[in-house]
């Protein structure tokens, strides 16, 4: 690594640490974290959608498999929450293999797959809120129970660094991916798969690895989710909601690069933060920012803001 | 000479639709062969069924004196029987760098640095383009940059599908000059074209394709002035 990002990196990452100190609010705390753990969430679409061309439109299927597994073995069947973490994050990814084995293995792609990643959220919403044992329409309670083996905290501090690494993960991982011959074949694909076919590259294979990859981090996103909130309902765990802003921040930021959507996700976050100053928190009127924001960045920015950075930048 | 490429009575299509009926073409170690046929005769068909891309639905094929009846294409390329696909193929938002790379990652980095050095030498233009965008380079260099990925994987036999398309006639020439130097290093190549006169020109021996089957084939002298060829080519 050349000096001067040595520099951006720790300065970046001193920055993340002091962040939450830096202004005594409960707001403010809470508005990192929010924004922390749906730039994680994208940045574990990112892996599918961005490095591997693959969109999901169904993201909330992994992140809810990952809330509603770790609520479910703990309330249900009595497992402490620092096993039960682990192994909703191996349900996640067990969901993914699931859904890339049987979408990858009949080929389907673009907006066939996006439509199937929808479907399975959307069946998984239904059958979550059709169960007793699921809490059905109610949703389900984790009992309060603050210590650290029930990853569980008093301080808030503590969730805004839990969230701040699951960030980091992700990023380590896009790291991995931009450097491993995983990830060039997963570009390859994106870019030709046809070529990528022609060239020996085990197609099938490597996008397996990427959802399951995905799944996981996703889900892990959605353990975090579950423990933060302590409560858990169809609705938002497998809603289209999340989806949509697993992908929304990626997008943004620009896809298929490593601080894309950490850079979406904040801008997203404080747009919406900012509108909410602006003109009072009224119900929906972030998403139409959103949305509206969403439109614009297709049109102008294809490539999202690290995008437009490296054309600043080739331009300057 | 040892048979490098032997493959008989090959048939497959897609869906209800059968492409090759019965289709036998063999290539040797060090031969270089080609196979002719006018737009729809299959031998891009052909190419897919033999590269593992497409699974034949009879007939057998043989690569280095073993069954590789439908085999799939990690298999084949780990093997050594690399494809060049139609219509150049390379990853336009990648680098030339980057696309050669992808070319040669199953074999080791060291492997892979002498493989890039030893490409850069035969097309001294992708050297000087190796962090210039894919899609930004010519038609020509973009043939070029296709046949180096190919080169990356060490094949022992290549097999080229129609790299004189779209090129104009000057890199034509070129095209081919660059090809039987290839094969004058003892690579194996099968030349999938439709441009007869200069494939005959460069390969020992060639193969006529119509309508999914093989109706003519023998020495490319020969060949120059067997009616079938024309038959293939103009329906007379």
């Amino acid at each position: 690594m050349n000096p001067r990002l040595v520099v951006l990196w720790t300065v970046g990452l001193l920055v993340a640490l002091a962040l939450p100190h830096a202004v005594a609010s409960n707001a403010w705390l809470n508005f990192w974290i929010n924004t922390l753990m749906f730039a994680a969430l994208g940045i574990a679409w990112n892996v599918l959608g961005g490095y591997g061309g693959q969109s999901s439109f169904g993201h909330a299927v992994f992140f809810g498999t990952g809330a509603y597994g770790t609520a479910v073995l703990q309330i249900k069947l009595g497992v402490p929450a620092l096993l039960a973490a682990p192994a909703a994050i191996g349900l996640g990814a067990l969901v993914g293999l699931f859904i890339g084995g049987v979408s990858f293995r009949y080929g389907l792609r673009g907006s066939y797959f996006a439509l199937v990643t929808l479907a399975f959220a959307e069946v998984f919403r239904i059958l979550v809120s059709s169960f007793a044992f699921t809490g059905a329409g109610f949703g389900m309670l984790i009992p309060l129970d603050q210590r650290p083996i029930n990853l569980q905290f008093p301080s808030r501090f503590a969730f805004y660094y839990a969230a701040l690494a699951l960030v980091g993960i992700g990023l380590a991982a896009s790291a991995m991916i931009e450097r491993s011959r995983f990830g060039a074949y997963l570009v390859a694909i994106r870019e030709n798969e046809e070529a990528a076919k022609a060239l020996g590259i085990d197609v099938f294979r490597i996008k397996l690895g990427a959802i399951v990859l995905s799944a996981a981090l996703a889900a892990a996103v959605g353990v975090f989710y579950a423990q933060y909130l302590l409560f858990v309902d169809a609705g938002s765990a497998f809603g289209p909601a999340i989806s949509v802003e697993a992908l929304l921040g990626p997008i943004v930021g620009g896809a298929g690069t490593m601080l894309g959507p950490l850079l979406g996700a904040i801008a997203l976050h404080g747009l919406g933060e900012a509108a909410k100053a602006a003109m009072g928190p009224q119900p929906g009127l972030n998403l139409i920012l959103q949305g509206l924001l969403l439109i614009l960045m297709l049109r102008f920015l294809p490539e999202g803001l690290i995008g437009a950075i490296r054309r600043w930048r080739g331009h300057a | 000479m040892n048979a490098l490429l032997e493959v008989e009575n090959l048939v497959a299509g897609y869906g209800q639709t059968e492409i090759l009926r019965s289709v036998s073409v063999a290539v040797a170690e060090g031969e270089i062969v080609s196979l002719l046929g006018s737009n729809g005769a299959g031998k891009t068909t052909f190419n897919h069924a033999v590269a593992g891309t497409l699974a034949p639905r009879g007939g057998l094929m043989r690569f280095a004196g073993k069954d590789r009846t439908g085999a799939p294409t990690t298999q084949m390329v780990a093997e050594g029987l690399i494809q060049v696909p139609e219509g150049r193929r390379v990853f336009p938002n990648l680098s030339v760098r980057e696309n050669l790379w992808l070319g040669g990652y199953r074999r080791g980095s060291a492997r892979r640095t002498d493989n890039l050095a030893r490409v850069v030498g035969i097309f001294p233009r992708l050297g000087e383009r190796l962090t210039q965008l894919a899609g930004t380079l010519s038609g020509g260099e973009q043939q070029m940059l296709a046949i180096g990925r190919g080169l990356m994987a060490e094949p022992r036999l290549l097999i080229l599908d129609e790299p004189s398309l779209g090129l104009s006639p000057l890199l034509v020439e070129e095209m081919f000059g660059l090809i039987r130097g290839l094969n004058a290093e003892g690579l194996a190549i099968l030349l999938v074209e439709q441009n007869v006169v200069q494939s005959l020109e460069i390969a020992a021996r060639a193969y006529v394709m119509e309508n999914g089957a093989i109706v003519a084939s023998g020495s490319a002298a020969a060949l120059r002035d067997d009616p079938a060829l024309k038959k293939a080519y103009l329906g007379m």
